[in-house]
């Protein structure tokens, strides 16, 4: 099981969820290098949140390997917390923000650190991090709204929020579900250019249905179809790929 | 410096509740030993112990509004850990009777002579020592409810599920008390108290110096659970109430922290009933009926949930309502009335009526910065 099977950061192999008899997921095989950039396509129902599901601990796949950090690891093993210790963070579909904290205190609950009920009480956590916690939203925009309750912030400045929350949780790998639903074309053009400063320094998987926001991330492409990979390449490659254009378009 | 520290953590209302408290904790007592009864500023025994009972409910209310109002673990049985911190005081008192029962069995209290037993039994050992009584009284609750969470949090039983399964924890705590095999008196519970410490329970100045060591330890559990909600602690507790599997996705042991939660806010309840037993003179197992962790709930969501002096307020001002309700012709719609109370605040003051009043004050303040607001032009 400890050999060294792959040097993939995250290594899915013939995994297979059904809800209900439904199939989500049948057969997914996907493999992401360290450091890559990987926007992952498809239409509605295609499997992508359940992969990212999968991935990170919420739902337990029927059957199939997930491995992270080179077969290091077997996430079909472990919870959502340890997953996320191990440092794989997650941005979700509609985003989650706790939105009774302060802008500057969702990023502070995100920040790397010791998460123990004893590290908030008396230790690392309970420190002032300020210097961090700026850092973060100097890069996502958000520093004027630094003591604005994230429950009142706008819908964009939210998604950017949960992408600063990401940044300062510092994972391995950055699981970013529908980073742009909802913003603005300007937004959009940013969100796609931070990302990208991100990717210099972590492996970025994004699920995203905005192509014009998948051309600007300019990475490889993977469209799924019920529930398993069904082209992968750059966007080009897989936008001429005939059977993407039947899913997408309908017979 | 240090002052300002302090005063910059506190708001407001925890600056003036410490105030209160800090005021009755001393006055009061002076004032019921030295004034004479004659002088209007005369506080007599019988309201001073009134007093303290409210106090005790206040602990057990505060302790509670930790784990709902921060965390989002509704409790239907806080008044179990209350009771069984209650019972540890209780059997301390009962073995300070000694000779002086019906029976005048120096060791074994009455009830265990009357039901023909020889011995003393093992859970009953070290009750003599006062220290033991008072770490058994946070132990015991706090032990109960470290077991019960780490099988319910672990398992992600959440929402009414739990809030059912507490209920049913209290229940079936009542009626194992209500047993005479089990060792805690049965149905009649642990009475007819002679002294604590030395000192008669009846006395007014033990009675005095009761009130006294409630107020502070009212004024001890509201500063405990305001710096663990301040903390970043508190922080990851009001994360699990709004948004649960966000917070275990950050990488937080979201099990864990309700467990700490939990466990404290039971130890302080028990403390509370610790203090109300020889303020009121019995326990018995009637304090672990349902419908007293009920009550709690409704003291708190009418203070105001989450604000921690609501909590306290509530249990005060319902309480008095009950005292004053059930004294007079009015008593046996009591219960209509309280469930009038809840009705009517969980429609009409949601945050009840601390936290309604911390909102219009912030609003008022924040009012004068804010432009003034268009009147709104209809579309024509």
């Amino acid at each position: 099981m400890s050999e060294q099977r792959t040097s993939a950061v995250l290594y899915l192999d013939g995994v297979s969820v059904s809800f209900d008899g439904y199939r989500a997921i049948r057969n997914l095989s996907l493999v992401i290098e360290p450091g890559e950039m990987r926007a992952i396509i498809g239409p509605n129902g295609a499997g992508k949140t359940t992969m990212m599901d999968i991935v990170t601990g919420k739902t337990r796949p029927d059957e199939g390997d997930v491995l992270f950090d080179g077969g290091k690891h077997d996430l079909t093993k472990l919870d959502e917390t340890a997953i996320a210790e191990l440092g794989i963070g997650r941005k979700f579909q509609k985003p989650t923000v706790f939105e009774s904290h302060t802008v500057a205190d969702n990023i502070l609950l995100a920040l790397k650190g010791p998460r123990g009920p004893f590290a908030s009480l008396f230790g690392w956590r309970n420190k002032v991090h300020n210097e961090k916690i700026d850092e973060v939203l100097k890069i996502t925009g958000l520093l004027d709204h630094r003591n604005r309750l994230a429950g009142e912030i706008s819908h964009g400045q939210k998604q950017w929020l949960e992408i600063g929350m990401l940044l300062a949780q510092d994972p391995a790998i950055l699981l970013v579900d529908e980073p742009v639903a909802g913003m603005t074309d300007a937004e959009t053009e940013q969100t796609a250019a931070l990302l990208r400063d991100i990717n210099k320094s972590h492996t970025v998987i994004v699920v995203e249905h905005d192509m014009s926001f998948v051309r600007a991330l300019d990475c490889k492409v993977t469209c799924l179809h019920e529930g398993s990979v069904l082209s992968e390449g750059t966007l080009d490659k897989v936008a001429s790929d005939d059977r993407v254009i039947e899913v997408y378009l309908g017979r | 410096m240090i002052t300002q520290y302090l005063l910059s953590r506190f708001e407001k209302t925890g600056i003036a509740f410490i105030v209160i408290i800090a005021a009755m904790a001393i006055f009061v007592p002076l004032s019921n030993l030295l004034l004479p009864t004659s002088s209007p500023l005369h506080v007599p025994t019988h309201i001073m112990s009134l007093m303290g009972k409210y106090l005790c409910y206040a602990i057990l209310a505060i302790s509670l509004d930790l784990v709902w109002g921060y965390c989002g673990i509704l409790s239907l049985g806080h008044g179990a850990f209350f009771a069984l911190g209650g019972y540890a005081m209780g059997m301390y008192l009962m073995r300070q009777i000694g000779t002086r029962g019906v029976y005048g069995n120096p060791i074994l209290p009455d009830f265990m002579v009357f039901l023909n037993w020889k011995e003393l039994p093992w859970f009953w050992y070290g009750f003599d020592m006062f220290p033991f009584a008072i770490a058994m009284a946070l132990f015991a609750p706090g032990l109960v409810a470290f077991l019960f969470g780490w099988l319910t949090f672990r398992s992600r039983v959440t929402g009414v599920y739990l809030s059912i399964i507490t209920q049913a924890l209290t229940y079936a705590l009542m009626l194992a008390f209500f047993r005479n095999d089990m060792g805690f008196g049965g149905n009649n519970g642990l009475t007819d108290f002679k002294d604590i410490l030395g000192y008669s329970v009846q006395a007014q100045g033990t009675r005095a110096t009761l009130f006294f060591l409630t107020a502070l330890t009212l004024l001890l559990t509201y500063l405990i659970c305001r710096w663990m909600t301040i903390t970043s602690f508190g922080k990851v507790l009001v994360a699990v109430r709004d948004a649960e599997s966000r917070t275990r996705f950050l990488g937080f042991r979201v099990e864990h922290y309700k467990l700490v939660a939990f466990t404290v806010s039971a130890a302080l309840a028990g403390l509370a009933g610790a203090l109300y037993v020889p303020q009121v003179g019995i326990i018995n197992p009637g304090e672990f009926a349902p419908a007293n962790s009920i009550e709690a709930v409704v003291w708190v969501a009418v203070g105001g949930r989450g604000t921690l002096v609501g909590a306290a307020v509530g249990a005060v001002l319902v309480n008095f309502a009950k005292s004053w309700f059930t004294t007079g012709a009015l008593a046996p719609y009591w219960l209509f009335v309280l469930g009038s109370i809840f009705i009517f605040v969980t429609l009409a003051l949601p945050k009840g009526i601390v936290g309604t009043l911390k909102e219009w004050s912030t609003r008022k303040r924040a009012a004068p910065e804010l432009p003034k607001a268009p009147v709104a032009q209809p579309a024509e």
